[in-house]
């Protein structure tokens, strides 16, 4: 499945600057998993060292944080958007 | 471009340590964390603080801000009313009671405190236009700041808030785009908005201001602490949304122990949430370390983030600290709102509400200790949530101008 996956900016550095890349999987797992084999590096920024999300990233797919949905399980549908965005506070 | 940020002198990641140059950057390039700023401070007297001004500007040498913040147009918020609690003490058994009353701000809330860093923060790296993603009290806070700052204002709020807060953020001009989604969709499109070019320029207080923005609330723990004849209090209920401000209170009574303002003399950290919308007092309870986010849903709106960024924060402190998180139900929060005003005179908006019902809640299962020296905040004016009571608010009795008339009624 293509998708595109929007980047932030402390993760620009991986992808040449581009804000959005092209991207492929199932499941955001995949997704991710291709990701780095693109951009090497920029997976270990996303997911821990026991493969989990860091505590302070947020990721969705679509509309949807992927805590709400099925995780790192969540289906990417083609042609869905998934942004990786870091957490802020506010209020 | 020449940086003055008085004592701050660095960011670091307060997840892994990582130091960066003082910047508008908010998140670790390592491993996400959040940056916070790191002081190195000089040699701090409780005279030179009280001989400072009637504002948070008092303590300017612990802020990251120029010495010489107190001559810029900005809020001069803080130096708000501790309130000695006698009546509200007795009603649930407290021995001594305080409320930190944050609704005497400029704004009417807290924030205040935490915008006044911003702004500096903005005035510092050039930025013309400040921004936010809101609550509400925020959004007033921001766009009256930059009013007076001379900056240009353009912040995001969800489009449901209180007719009271919409208001008060339109007056002081600026833009108010009202989105249609919740607090945690707004803050997320202003993350995205951020790495944008129709954001470049833009200093968003809580997003890539917030290493700065969020010392703001540092100065809650040096008023409370300086207000009590400089001493900590033992046990101290702070309302949750992000988790930023129960953090910072701590963060604020460290560094008065460290510099030797006050003794170091143990305090125990409550926080306190609505009940819809309790992702931290859920994760306390259950024992958990992170926070699984929720959709809230609660007449408590300013402190409706269901996604809570310092969450883990929150857990460690409330744990090392011997406090506890808890949350109650919204007609928990009405009859808290009554209580404070009808005990002290104080009209709390629905942030107040929790943190008074949370108080009561804790008091009567035996949690707080009712012989300890106990703060309660109050974030915000209950004007801006007048609708949580103004529904059953009518005259004791309406009649006509006469003394039988009104004997009638007795």
């Amino acid at each position: 499945m293509s998708v595109s996956v929007r980047i932030p900016t402390i993760l620009r550095t991986y992808t040449g600057g581009s804000a959005e890349v092209s991207g492929e999987g199932a499941t955001l797992r995949e997704v991710l998993a291709k990701l780095d084999s693109d951009y090497p590096g920029i997976g270990a920024r996303i997911l821990d060292e026991s493969g989990k999300i860091r505590r302070f990233v947020n990721v969705y797919v679509g509309e949807e944080d992927v805590r709400f949905a099925q995780g790192l399980d969540t289906p990417a549908p083609e042609g869905t958007q998934i942004s990786i965005i870091p957490a802020v506070a506010g209020g | 471009m020449s940086l003055d940020f008085g004592p701050a002198v660095a960011l670091s990641c307060r997840e892994c340590g990582a130091r960066y140059p003082l910047g508008p950057s908010f998140a670790c390039v390592e491993c996400f964390g959040p940056l916070e700023a790191a002081y190195e401070f000089g040699h701090v007297t409780r005279e030179q603080i009280e001989s400072g001004p009637a504002s948070i500007w008092r303590y300017r040498s612990l802020l990251p801000v120029p010495a010489d913040v107190a001559t810029k147009p900005n809020m001069n918020p803080g130096w708000t009313r501790l309130v000695k609690a006698g009546n509200l003490g007795r009603a649930l058994g407290f021995k001594s009671l305080h409320v930190k009353d944050d609704s005497g701000n400029p704004t009417h809330s807290f924030k205040d405190r935490v915008v006044a860093m911003a702004v500096e923060a903005a005035r510092n790296f050039g930025f013309h236009t400040l921004s936010c993603s809101s609550t509400g009290n925020l959004a007033g806070a921001v766009t009256a700041a930059a009013a007076r700052a001379g900056l240009e204002a353009c912040v995001f709020i969800p489009a449901d808030l209180e007719q009271a807060k919409i208001a008060m953020a339109r007056v002081f001009g600026g833009r108010l785009i009202g989105i249609d989604g919740t607090y945690d969709e707004v803050n997320r499109f202003c993350s995205e908005l951020i790495g944008d070019p129709l954001g470049d320029k833009w200093g968003f207080v809580n997003v890539n201001l917030r290493p700065y923005y969020a010392e703001g609330s540092k100065t809650l723990a040096y008023e409370i602490a300086e207000q009590l004849g400089w001493r900590l209090p033992e046990q101290i209920v702070i309302p949750i949304a992000s988790g930023s401000q129960l953090t910072k209170i701590d963060k604020g009574f460290k560094e008065l122990v460290a510099l030797g303002l006050v003794e170091d003399t143990p305090y125990k950290i409550f926080g306190a949430q609505a009940a819809g919308c309790s992702p931290v007092s859920t994760a306390f309870k259950a024992g958990h370390e992170v926070v699984q986010p929720v959709k809230p849903d609660t007449i408590a709106k300013s402190l409706a983030i269901g996604n809570p960024a310092d969450g883990p924060y929150v857990l460690d402190i409330a744990r090392r600290t011997g406090g506890a998180v808890e949350d109650v139900t919204d007609a928990e929060i009405v009859e808290a709102i009554r209580l404070l005003a009808s005990t002290e005179g104080v009209f709390a908006e629905t942030a107040g509400g929790v943190t008074v019902g949370v108080l009561k809640k804790l008091a009567e299962s035996g949690r707080l200790d009712p012989e300890a020296e106990t703060v309660v905040l109050n974030t915000g004016d209950g004007l801006k949530t007048l609708d949580v009571i103004a529904a059953d608010a009518a005259p004791t009795a309406v009649i006509r101008p006469s003394l039988d008339a009104f004997r009638a009624t007795v």
